[in-house]
């Protein structure tokens, strides 16, 4: 079978399944059993994919076969496959999660039955988003993700996830028309919203026009991966969203604006980096990012701003324009994607296990041994301590902005030092104050995991094993990321589509 | 190729006036204004695909023909932001319901932080090392100190129950 076939696969598959989803509406069981299956299969496709690209290059497929390149275009490159990989492995773990009570999550007559359909529409929206060959079919992705992402955000419609989903729904809808606004003129400039057929005629263009496209640009995707100063909807609004929900898009939805950043700086403008513009808004990323973090008291709010800061250190890796920089960010993506979702879904556990996610509230949480280890390694991880794989990402990264020898990058590593410093103490300060603080005399609760269904802890033991397997397979895998970048900025991309052409 | 001024011009005032409504807090204006910069984005686009031309039919005079393509996504983008209106009019419903208005809060737990800060207080997140290794932990300094944080917790966590 030509290989091409499969690229689709991970888009249409979720899709199918949500419809099904549906019609199972009144079996939550089965829901849940015919997601997982769905999310595990997309995994094990994109296993396929990935090995195939890395194997023979770009695998592309012109779907439906129009000629001349009049037709939707999707493209598995070693980056594409990769994201969709891990994106499908967390989602897949996370699935199996909410069961009706946690997915309402406090909120009564929630649609709990909604939350299945919608899930995998998102997961199908960001895998469309991840191999989408054109711009405008990178819109249609983020349209998908979004659309479903509001209706999980706000699930149930409690007062306060109103409240906090209005703030998320209008940013996200400004994003999408200052995307649509940047479309409309590059299709008018160029003609051709193609990424294969981009770059050339960008580069025509007259360098004011291509530097308001470029920026544009990056304004709208900054808006999606929560980047300084467009990061301020994104504290505000994914704590307030079921825990596995948050988990989600912690790990994937920023991810994908930082995709899309890629994209845009090594595929579409390779000869304008905007090196130190970057470095700067990746050095405030990280700095305010995780001064916001220290401020909080809340460990779900604590983490977005972590997640926030974190983002910086990827923005850093694309800022720096060499491969070196691409496959640090490339690696630490991965790392972050999962290490981020598996300690909100820690979180989660902690919730369920000690009644709050405030700190003021919890204590006394180290009676429960197997909670402790599960938050203690992916926040170090996520801190920076090495070995783990979290270490690996910021050497990386701090190796190839030493390389450039310029002294905006030697600020942006004393900075990502610092940030990484300061993680750790955020992260430090939840581990003393949840698991070690002496609880108050009114509180007589038994701390202990069997409050909780054994598939959650084994599915978070599972989603935590996976962070420190990263550690181990930290070497092929940064690896595969070099050969990603080399992929992208030596133009395989673009021979590959235009070579497909039916 | 020469746009049309007409048309940019007129998407041009459709994009402001949308600027403008969403920059109020009432999501009824808000929607409003989606809607008027998603229309003017939507004019822009017809600027964009060139000259008017016959209709795109298969098999037609390629040159005679209007380039297909902007139409696509500007049907894609309608599509859209028919979703998007029909989300919005359910959110700000929602928000009337539950409110009796429909205009947007600030952040609760930012308003918190913020109180704290102006109060001179230190951040909940804080543990007091001195005491740290005392019984006491880290819940003394927050017992004498958390003040800011009790008057508004309880406001807002208790309308939060309610709901619950």
């Amino acid at each position: 079978m030509d290989l091409s076939n499969l690229v689709p696969v991970p888009v249409l598959l979720p899709l199918l399944a949500a419809g099904v989803t549906l019609i199972l509406a009144r079996h939550p069981a089965w829901q849940r059993v015919v997601s997982g299956t769905t999310l595990a299969v997309v995994a094990a496709l994109a296993l396929v994919l990935c090995v195939a690209a890395d194997a023979h290059g770009p695998i592309v497929l012109w779907v439906g076969a129009w000629p001349d390149g009049l037709g939707i275009v999707l493209v598995a490159d070693r980056l594409s496959s990769l994201m969709v990989l891990v994106s499908s492995v967390v989602t897949a773990i996370v699935v199996i999660f909410p069961s009706r009570r946690d997915i309402a999550d406090g909120a009564d007559g929630a649609p709990v039955s909604v939350f299945h359909p919608t899930f995998l529409v998102l997961t199908a929206g960001v895998s469309n988003a991840f191999l989408a060959g054109d711009l405008f079919n990178l819109f249609v992705g983020f349209e998908i993700l979004l659309f479903s992402s509001y209706v999980l955000i706000m699930l149930g419609a409690t007062r306060e996830r109103v409240r906090a989903g209005s703030t998320y729904v209008v940013v996200s809808v400004l994003s999408s028309t200052l995307f649509l606004l940047a479309l409309s003129i590059v299709y008018g400039a160029t003609g051709t919203v193609s990424f294969a057929q981009l770059p050339e005629r960008l580069a025509a263009l007259d360098p004011g026009l291509q530097l308001v496209i470029q920026l544009l640009l990056l304004v709208v995707f900054g808006i999606k991966a929560a980047v300084f100063p467009l990061q301020a909807w994104l504290p505000d609004s994914y704590p307030t969203a079921p825990a596995s929900v948050t988990a989600v898009f912690a790990g994937l939805l920023t991810k994908v604006g930082v995709f899309a950043l890629i994209r845009l700086q090594t595929l579409l403008f390779p000869e304008s980096p905007l090196t130190d513009l970057l470095l700067v808004v990746a050095i405030l990323t990280m700095l305010l990012g995780i001064l916001g973090a220290l401020a909080q008291g809340e460990i779900k709010r604590l983490l977005s701003f972590t997640l926030v800061s974190h983002i910086g250190y990827m923005l850093l890796g694309i800022a720096l324009g060499t491969g070196a920089g691409l496959a640090g960010a490339i690696f630490y993506i991965v790392h972050h994607i999962l290490v981020q979702t598996a300690l909100f879904i820690v979180v989660g556990l902690i919730e369920r296990v000690g009644g709050s996610t405030s700190l003021a509230r919890l204590g006394g949480l180290a009676a429960v041994p197997l909670l402790a280890v599960l938050y203690l390694v992916p926040a170090l991880n996520l801190g920076g301590i090495p070995p783990l794989s979290g270490f690996l990402g910021k050497v990386a990264l701090m190796d190839a902005a030493l390389a450039t020898e310029s002294p905006l990058a030697l600020v942006a590593v004393v900075a990502g030092v610092a940030t990484s410093l300061l993680t750790l103490i955020a992260v430090v300060r939840v581990w003393q104050r949840a698991f070690w603080q002496e609880r108050g005399d009114d509180d007589d609760r038994v701390h202990s995991l069997r409050v909780l269904p054994r598939i959650w802890v084994v599915a978070a033991s599972a989603l935590v094993g996976i962070t420190v397997l990263l550690t181990v397979i930290a070497g092929p895998l940064s690896d595969f990321a070099s050969r990603a970048s080399v992929d992208i900025r030596e133009g395989a991309y673009q021979a590959a589509v235009e070579e497909a052409m039916p | 190729m020469t746009p049309t001024l007409i048309l940019a011009i007129a998407g041009g005032v459709l994009v402001a006036a949308g600027v403008y409504l969403l920059l109020e807090r009432s999501l009824m204006r808000i929607l409003a204004g989606v809607m008027l910069a998603g229309n003017g984005i939507n004019l822009l686009f017809l600027v964009a695909s060139g000259p008017a031309g016959e209709a795109p039919i298969v098999g037609a005079d390629p040159e005679a023909i209007a380039d297909p393509l902007p139409q696509a996504m500007v049907l894609t983008a309608i599509v859209i932001s028919l979703a998007t209106s029909a989300f919005l009019l359910a959110m700000s419903y929602r928000s009337f319901q539950l409110e009796g208005h429909d205009e947007v809060a600030d952040d609760v737990e930012d308003a918190i932080v913020r109180r704290r800060a102006e109060a001179d207080l230190s951040s909940e997140a804080y543990v007091d090392t001195a005491a740290g290794d005392t019984e006491s932990g880290g819940r003394a300094v927050d017992d004498s100190e958390a003040g800011g944080r009790m008057e508004t917790e309880t406001g807002s966590r208790s309308e939060d129950e309610d709901v619950r």
